[in-house]
């Protein structure tokens, strides 16, 4: 039987305020245990929250920018289960009215299509602590520093159809929190987790099939290879006479499985009320306003742009908009470079790619900056240097040996341009292969390149290779 | 609406509350008493009220995005029944 696979996100988004969503608590990452944890993020008798305007705002934010409705009034709910690492017993989020609704996004699929994703919500709500169980015998170490950090919850339609997809879609909000600068999207610090609802229908089925929840997905390669367990494994559950049972299930990247996380029928009776100690949000028109004058350029805008101002192709455009980061970098380079568009979007995807690639670096990190790299693209249009010998200087600015006109004088790398002693180099190779010049009149002409990597070899690469064809074309047909 | 033992037990559970077993046919009777009592509202039509979410008719406050907060880890784990490395220390919960 031809199956079909529907696949919904819930994607935690931590927001990047200074202080927690209802106390004046830091919430950076990597302090001591328990020493950004106050007396509202524990929960002590007589507390009061009070909510982070910036919280509100950069909600805001994100509903704009994936055309939600901004609801106009929401509400705080008590979300009541019981964990060591969530000190009050329950958490604040919202439940029945959230801050922001029904948007969508569009995400690029592998064919070059493109693919709307529907919004469902996102809310707000506050962070658990964390729970340690290694290093101690029988008991649990509760550092409660994340304790009331801010989240947006970020849940979508159920519209996507397979890992890949879900692979696209959660790509695509990483990227659109971190351009909006509402999350630093630090998946290995837990800033932006996911969860997945997923499900199998046999093709044609309008009625959805009975999902499970998958947990603990905390990087894009994980999330693919989960969701594709998890499809199979419910597909030979039901293949095999059995059902599927609605449960949570927890991924284990080690052993590349899924499985059951509790099986305790309640485990989803959180008895959500309005919280008393927190009165209804209300935002207004100018909250709205305020917050979209802060928007920034948004990466579908900014890919289109890309491709009518540098003349990019719709592939090379959404690499270099993949990231705020990269995408400044690349136009720095390009302003560096004299206006370069094209030659600077395939050094900053080719060179400087493979190189953050092979060293594992972040653009943030790279050793050569986009001021360097256009530098350098400069002494490849005024002829100073050729590309192929770019590529050394390229090598040596990453190695630190400084910017490009400091490389090419110290090893000598200028190109030579002059005509005689060029002519010279052409003159001596073809003299020293007459078997191959014989060849190449006889009409094999494919030998032009071998004679003008002759000469490239004899000027260390340094001839202009515009010139070296020239010549030696008109040098061999005489 | 009256409740039964089993689910008067769940919700014990989900308070975790412990129950004694013959306590049980006394909370429920009260308990469902008490929904009986409340249950009364629902005759009244509310078709025309916009829910309420909170008595207070008025909107939150908000707070500037400020560390106010210092760090008083000391005084307030001076107080929890068992603390290391800075941690809160509670029963082993993972199974």
């Amino acid at each position: 039987m031809a199956w079909e696979v529907v696949i919904g996100l819930e994607i935690h988004a931590q927001l990047a305020t200074r202080s927690k969503i209802f106390s004046g608590a830091s919430t950076a990452y990597g302090a001591e245990p328990n020493t950004q944890a106050c007396a509202v993020d524990l929960g002590l008798p007589g507390v009061l929250p009070v909510l982070n305007a910036e919280a509100v705002n950069m909600a805001i934010k994100f509903g704009l920018a994936t055309g939600c409705t901004i609801a106009p009034r929401s509400v705080f709910a008590r979300k009541n289960y019981f964990y060591p690492d969530l000190p009050k017993g329950y958490q604040i989020s919202q439940y029945e009215l959230p801050i922001v609704h029904s948007g969508e996004v569009l995400i690029a699929l592998e064919d070059g299509r493109s693919k709307r994703v529907g919004l469902t919500r996102a809310h707000l709500e506050e962070d658990a602590g964390k729970s340690l169980h290694e290093g101690f015998e029988g008991v649990t170490g509760i550092d409660l520093n994340r304790a009331g950090t801010p989240l947006l919850e970020i849940v979508s339609e159920p519209d996507m159809r397979s890992a890949k997809e879900a692979v696209a879609y959660m790509r695509k909000i990483h990227s659109l929190v971190r351009y909006l600068g509402i999350c630093d999207g630090n998946m290995q610090e837990g800033s932006f987790r996911c969860d997945a609802n997923v499900s199998v229908r046999p093709k044609g089925q309008e009625e959805l099939g009975t999902r499970t929840e998958l947990k603990n997905l905390n990087s894009f390669r994980f999330i693919e290879r989960a969701i594709n367990f998890e499809v199979e494994r419910q597909i030979d559950v039901i293949e095999s006479g059995g059902q599927v049972v609605q449960e949570t299930r927890l991924y284990d990247a080690d052993r590349n499985e899924t499985r059951s996380m509790r099986t305790k029928e309640e485990a989803n009776d959180y008895r959500y009320f309005p919280d008393p100690d927190l009165l209804p949000v209300e935002i207004g028109e100018a909250d709205i306003q305020r917050a979209r004058a802060e928007l920034p350029e948004l990466p579908d805008a900014k890919r289109q742009r890309f491709m009518e101002q540098y003349g990019l192709s719709e592939s090379d455009a959404g690499q270099l908009t993949a990231s705020r980061e990269l995408a400044d970098y690349y136009e720095t380079v390009v302003e560096a470079s004299g206006g370069e568009g094209k030659l600077s979007a395939n050094w900053v995807i080719v060179e400087l790619g493979g190189a953050l690639n092979r060293d594992d670096l972040d653009i943030a990190d790279s050793p050569v900056s986009a001021a360097r790299l256009g530098g350098m693209l400069r002494r490849i249009t005024d002829n100073t240097i050729s590309g192929k010998i770019a590529k050394d200087v390229f090598d040596a600015m990453w190695r630190g040996e400084g910017d490009a006109d400091a490389v090419i004088e110290a090893k000598g790398l200028k190109q030579v341009t002059d005509a005689g002693a060029i002519e010279a180099m052409v003159d001596e190779a073809i003299a020293a292969n007459p078997k191959q010049v014989e060849q190449y009149k006889a009409g094999k002409e494919k030998l032009l390149g071998f004679f003008v990597g002759q000469v490239m070899k004899a000027s260390k690469g340094k001839a202009n290779p515009a010139q070296v064809n020239e010549l030696l074309k008109k040098k061999l047909s005489d | 609406m009256s409740l039964s033992n089993e689910q008067v037990e769940n919700i014990a559970h989900l308070a975790r509350l412990g129950v004694n077993e013959q306590d049980l046919d006394t909370y429920a009777v009260n308990l469902s008493r008490i929904l009986e009592f409340v249950e009364a509202l629902g005759t009244v039509d509310t078709s025309a009220v916009e829910p309420l979410a909170h008595p207070i008719d008025m909107v939150q406050r908000l707070r500037p995005d400020e560390v106010t907060e210092s760090d008083q880890r000391a005084l307030f784990q001076s107080v929890a029944p068992s603390v290391e490395g800075g941690l809160y220390l509670v029963p082993r919960v993972i199974e």
